[in-house]
């Protein structure tokens, strides 16, 4: 497919085809979770109907064919962020289990009294909880990069942030309540010209642009399947070779071990030296079928029809009465994030969900930012690239029939 | 449907109330008090009572929330001044009740029952009913104490 067909696409969301109360379903609330093409599902449930066993460990013809699908998912995620190697795709549960796992696998290990963990304003509650938790362990201090009014992180003393003492960065992509893309090759570029290791968090990134840990030469790179078109449960660690090779495993069982007796046992080779137990196999195989789907579309397109997308919504809701914006950084994807004057934004997401629109109305798991802004929670409309134009549409005249309600 | 369902939800007095709460103020000198969290949604009130003997002298609210959370929160402060904890119980009870679909006494709801569309949204119970068990958090106790829901 080299030109967007928005219709093509469409037909391929069967969820998408429902009415809600009465009203087509115009379904932005893509931050949150996103919806799964037809081919997704359908991969997994071949792989139920055909192939499933466990893999790693059968001598049998089922099993093969499942670590060839599974293998095969982690060549493919491999490719889609364009790390150098099989060996730095770790399958985890999510993005949050990914942080955590660096968390304790890397971090932990280093961490001193006195010593920082870098973070910024924006973050999703799962890059800041797990380092705070090692922090409070290690007596260490969270340092946050702060942020402008317009939701851009103010990086004016930056390099005043990045200490000797600093052990990691760990820093949204994109930020899920404001949208605002962050400079991450840049920050990257300085954190490492201090040997400062350098945590980013894709979640948010991976559905809407495409990804490159080589350019960007980040050390750790997280993100979540269900994001991006696939299914719950299933997630990606990236790491670099070297780093994940000196790292000691997270969890311990089966698949992650060379062998084992009751005086010693040898860990396996990466990545599976952190993949104890039965992985989530199909939803990692669900993974690899949205990544083919999304090459298919192709991920420059989706890019540029979802800029669209957000350039018009954008456009009708600051020509709108009543209405603040919350983020207007200058980079911004596929996020709007808004108050309706005199309106609570949990009484909006009623409202909307009464003419079929579904968005998110709360803090987004960030807190922080609601704090900043002084606002208890923000209603959040957030695109994918099989919503329209015409759904943007409904979004407007869901703000109208709210605002008429609480004149 | 859905529109006469969010014209029940959303109805004149919930509105009016919402824009106007009443009894919306800090009381220095109560002597029960509690916190009321919806950590999902970031709700936050407190709910000050002054009791008489078993008479509820005084009750007042502070805090953030929906046009529900803050309409139900202001007739609470309405129909709960002056009344004993006797009452004040048996009223709790009915406010819950007509949350739940069970049978309620409409006599002892009396204009509480504007509450009733929020019934149809179960989302939203919980909007509802936060300054509820805040109140009855507060009387059960001579502290300042915190409730939360979700």
């Amino acid at each position: 497919m080299g030109i967007f067909d928005i219709n093509a696409v469409r037909k391929d969301f069967p969820i998408l085809e429902q009415e809600v109360y009465g009203f087509p379903l115009a379904y932005l609330d893509n931050a949150a979770s996103s919806q799964k093409p037809i081919q997704v599902i359908e991969a997994m449930n071949d792989y139920y109907r055909q192939d499933n066993a466990n893999v790693h460990r059968g001598v049998h013809r089922l099993s093969q064919r499942a670590t060839d699908a599974y293998e095969g998912a982690r060549s493919k995620v491999r490719d889609f962020i364009h790390a150098k190697s099989d060996k730095e795709i770790v399958f985890v549960r999510g993005a949050t289990e990914a942080i955590n796992l660096i968390a304790h696998s890397f971090v932990r290990p280093m961490l001193n009294a006195g010593d920082e963990i870098l973070i910024s304003h924006m973050e999703h509650h799962a890059n800041i909880v797990p380092w705070q938790m090692l922090c409070d362990e290690a007596g260490a201090k969270l340092i946050v990069i702060p942020m402008t009014d317009r939701g851009e992180l103010d990086l004016s003393s930056f390099d005043d942030l990045l200490t000797s003492k600093t052990k990691i960065m760990a820093i949204g992509e994109v930020s899920n309540a404001l949208g605002t893309i962050n400079p991450v090759k840049m920050m990257t570029r300085k954190a490492h010209e201090k040997g400062i290791p350098v945590l980013i968090d894709g979640a948010q990134a991976v559905p809407h642009m495409p990804a490159d840990v080589q350019d960007i030469d980040c050390d750790f790179y997280v993100f979540s399947g269900h994001k991006m078109f696939a299914p719950t449960g299933i997630g990606v660690l990236y790491g670099k070779e070297a780093l994940l090779e000196e790292m000691a495993p997270w969890q311990g069982g089966g698949d992650m071990i060379l062998s084992v007796s009751f005086e010693k046992t040898q860990y396996n080779v990466l990545p599976y030296k952190f993949e104890a137990g039965t992985p989530n196999i199909a939803g990692t195989i669900g993974l690899g079928a949205a990544i083919d789907y999304m090459k298919g579309v192709g991920i420059e397109a989706l890019a540029k029809y979802e800029q669209d997308l957000l350039v018009y919504a954008t456009n009708k809701l600051t020509a709108m009465d009543g209405i603040r914006i919350i983020g207007t950084a200058e980079n911004k994807a596929s996020v709007l994030s808004f108050m309706i004057d005199g309106v609570h934004p949990h009484d909006v997401g009623t409202i909307f969900d009464q003419q079929g629109v579904a968005i998110r109305a709360g803090h987004h798991c960030a807190q922080p930012v609601m704090q900043f802004y002084g606002i208890p929670a923000t209603a959040r409309a957030s695109f994918a690239f099989y919503n329209t134009m015409e759904e943007v549409d409904a979004l407007v005249s869901a703000i109208q029939k709210v605002q008429e309600l609480f004149a | 449907m859905s529109e006469s369902n969010i014209r029940d939800l959303y109805q004149q007095v919930i509105m009016d109330h919402n824009k106007k709460p009443r009894n919306f103020r800090e009381m220095l000198d109560a002597n029960h008090l509690a916190h009321g969290n919806n950590p999902l949604c970031g709700d936050a009130l407190v709910v000050f009572v002054k009791m008489t003997g078993d008479v509820i002298e005084d009750l007042s609210f502070q805090g953030s929330g929906c046009a529900i959370s803050v309409a139900s929160a202001s007739l609470m402060t309405e129909i709960l001044k002056g009344k004993t904890l006797e009452e004040a119980e048996e009223i709790y009870q009915q406010v819950h009740k007509q949350m739940t679909n069970e049978d309620v006494d409409p006599a002892i709801l009396g204009k509480l029952e504007v509450l009733a569309g929020v019934r149809e949204f179960p989302a939203r119970v919980k909007c509802a009913t936060l300054s509820w068990h805040t109140m009855h958090t507060a009387m059960e106790s001579d502290h300042d104490i915190s409730v939360t829901t979700e």
